[in-house]
């Protein structure tokens, strides 16, 4: 589309950004809240020489933006819930094999079919745990329709940069919102693309990393006779099942994320810097927080929001930095029955308490009962009982 | 007596003692095609493997396809391990997804000649969806389905191919369950090309892989191929060569046979090319209309 700006839904700017960013391979299977993406790619594919796939199911969705990706190009896909619960063991072993890949997960209301129209954030722990074994993962969280197209596009450099699939983890309301979207020109656009390497076939090593822990990426057809496995493989690619070998991999993996997390992890302060009680909220949810500070600080509390934009890796040295320097709390306000408020808790290192707005799915918090449950807080708090 | 300790082949002591021993490589016609590092393979004495391996390879050979511009995708099983032998663009799936997979690298590198190769259980057990529809779609790429009739890897457990009353480690009692007709499974989603043939078969396979190297489209061979460890020795097969002379004995070559009606199901086994046909491609026909929006959005 032509730089500018424009009136549109978060779902439309997502596939807008992918295109603007490179995406020229798309496979998906239709999934409420999230069709709206494939649907946009359908009809802007053809223009852009891109390949759109409808696939089977989530299963084949993965495994063929993997395939995709494998033979050079910069690849989607987009989903919900139960979609993204299948798509499980291939985020693993795109993790495993540092495929870069953008997946797009549109939160709904569970467990299993749950509320299929309306909004949840269900899936925090899932992006992180979800898949067996130890990893490290980024996953992105957009509040706006303008976060959908500008996280969309940053989720696919991360991708390229660090190779590794990364989620966009947004929620129904973000999705189907319809606001304001400045699409910048190709000018403004930072587009970030996989290291390829420097040396001859027979020096190749495949999964042999530079200083910063990401190995350079051969594509298929390149002459440079690559082979990927899921099993635990050494430096050349070929399956070694060892403990050293092991050892070594799952660790530059988990490093790679770790030791660059300075580069990926981003997250938004406000009205923080004098505050007494800071409320954690992303998505949709951070919307509200927002109307709420205000509120609060109207009411003559000193109250900020600190929101995560990459959900993980998580914002933790701040989040401890502000409990040891004197903070009455934390408010984790999410729409699930309290996840990321553990990640706050660990944090905290018990330097100051952490309380949970939970809310089940279907419709976001109010801003209302927010600066209630602040009040309580801000005033209450470390009397007998409360808040 | 001493307990004798399996060997480990990717152990880096074991890599490192086989390092300089003339083991034979390189004095075969075929062994640039494989990775000398990787070089013993897993695979049982009596296993039908290496020769649908060397097959395909010869047939590779005989199309005059470019290293470079060829790929194999497998998933998970013993024939999942075919990929990790070839000294090519080579991928190991996960279990099931190989065919998805390939849809991708295909559509993703239209250059890149693509055989998925795996076997019964991989394919259309766990992966079955994705085989009728990759054939329905009529991508343009090659199935190689080993199939030996269990679960070989695992250690021979009852499959989709398994012949009803065949005993298996999951079915000690005798099977009740009727086998997959996999030539008719293709055929009947789409497959342009359907072949059938046993290892016993080698220069009609190896003309077969040839054929379907060269075609377009989505074409399907079938190999029935032994697994004395896994299923033989359970099912009176205690060899390779007795699974040899079983195929030797029972199969009889039809050309054009109907392929909804050479169900495998213990008795006599029908080989040959039973589908070959032509039908535009998943490419060819997405090229043509994405190629019509454009001209009519007057866009290069």
């Amino acid at each position: 589309m032509k730089p500018g700006t424009y009136f549109m839904d978060g779902n439309t700017a997502c596939a807008e950004a992918a295109i603007a960013v490179g995406c020229t391979f798309f496979a998906s299977y239709p999934i409420t809240p999230a069709t709206e993406i494939l649907e946009r790619m359908a009809l802007r594919f053809p223009e852009i020489h891109g390949s759109y796939l409808q696939m089977e199911d989530e299963l084949a969705s993965i495994a063929a933006i993997m395939g995709a990706s494998w033979a050079g190009r910069k690849a989607m896909t987009s989903t919900s819930g139960p979609g993204f619960s299948l798509m499980m063991e291939n985020y693993g072993f795109a993790l495993m094999t540092e495929t870069p890949c953008v997946i797009v997960n549109v939160m709904r209301g569970g467990p299993s079919t749950g509320l299929p129209t309306m909004v949840a954030q269900g899936d925090v722990m899932q992006t992180r745990w979800g898949t067996h074994g130890d990893v490290g993962v980024v996953v992105y969280c957009p509040a706006s329709p303008q976060e959908m197209f500008d996280l969309t596009v940053e989720a696919f450099n991360t991708a390229e940069k660090y190779r590794l699939p990364v989620v966009l983890l947004s929620d129904a309301m973000v999705a189907h919102m319809t606001e304001k979207v400045v699409i910048p020109s190709k000018e403004e656009l930072t587009v970030v693309d996989r290291k390829k390497p420097t040396t001859s076939p027979d020096d190749y090593l495949p999964y042999c990393p530079d200083e910063d822990l990401v190995p350079p990426m051969a594509c298929a057809g390149e002459g440079f006779g690559i082979h990927v496995t899921g099993l635990t493989h050494d430096e050349r690619g070929y399956p070694s099942v060892d403990e050293e070998t092991q050892t070594y991999l799952v660790t530059r993996l988990i490093n790679k994320i770790r030791k660059n997390s300075h580069d990926i992890l981003r997250y938004e302060e406000y009205r923080t810097e004098d505050a007494d009680v800071i409320v954690v909220a992303y998505g949709s949810v951070s919307r509200s927080a927002r109307e709420a500070v205000d509120m609060a600080r109207e009411e003559g509390m000193k109250v900020g929001m600190l929101r995560p934009v990459t959900i993980w890796p998580f914002p933790e040295d701040r989040i401890g930095e502000l409990a040891i320097n004197g903070l009455k709390a934390f408010l984790v306000a999410e729409i699930n029955f309290g996840q990321m408020v553990y990640e706050v808790q660990r944090c905290t290192e018990g330097h100051c308490p952490t309380y949970l707005s939970p809310r089940m799915g279907g419709s976001i918090h109010t801003p209302e009962e927010l600066v209630e449950r602040l009040y309580g807080i801000y005033h209450h708090e470390g009397e007998e009982g409360a808040p | 007596m001493s307990i004798r300790k399996s060997r480990n082949y990717f152990s880096p002591e074991y890599m490192s003692q086989q390092k300089g021993k003339d083991m034979g490589y390189g004095l075969h016609p075929l062994d640039d095609y494989l990775r000398k590092d990787r070089i013993p393979h897993i695979w049982c004495p009596g296993c039908g493997l290496g020769v649908v391996l060397s097959s395909f390879l010869r047939a590779l050979e005989n199309t005059g396809i470019p290293m470079e511009k060829t790929a194999v995708v497998s998933g998970i099983g013993c024939t999942g391990r075919v990929a990790g032998y070839l000294n090519i663009d080579s991928f190991h799936l996960t279990h099931g997804r190989a065919i998805p997979f390939a849809t991708g690298l295909k559509i993703g590198n239209p250059h890149m000649m693509t055989t998925v190769f795996s076997g019964d259980g991989d394919l259309f057990a766990i992966g079955g969806n994705h085989f009728i529809h990759a054939a329905r779609r009529n991508v343009d790429f090659n199935v190689i389905c080993v199939n030996n009739f269990n679960f070989g890897m695992t250690g021979g457990q009852s499959g989709p191919t398994t012949p009803t009353e065949a005993t298996t480690t999951t079915t000690p009692f005798g099977g009740f369950e009727h086998p997959f007709n996999l030539p008719g499974v293709a055929a009947g989603s789409g497959a342009v090309y359907v072949a059938r043939w046993t290892t016993y078969h080698v220069e009609a396979l190896i003309n077969s892989l040839e054929e379907a190297l060269n075609k377009k489209g989505f074409c399907f061979i079938e190999v029935l191929a032994p697994c004395p460890t896994g299923y033989g020795r359970r099912t009176g097969q205690k060899t390779g060569k007795d699974t040899m002379k079983y195929y030797r004995d029972n199969s009889r070559i039809e050309h054009g046979a109907d392929p909804t009606k050479v169900s495998l199901d213990g008795g006599e086994i029908v080989v040959g090319k039973f589908v070959d046909r032509d039908a535009p491609t998943y490419q060819e026909r997405r090229g043509e209309i994405f190629q019509a929006i454009r001209d009519k959005m007057g866009v290069k």
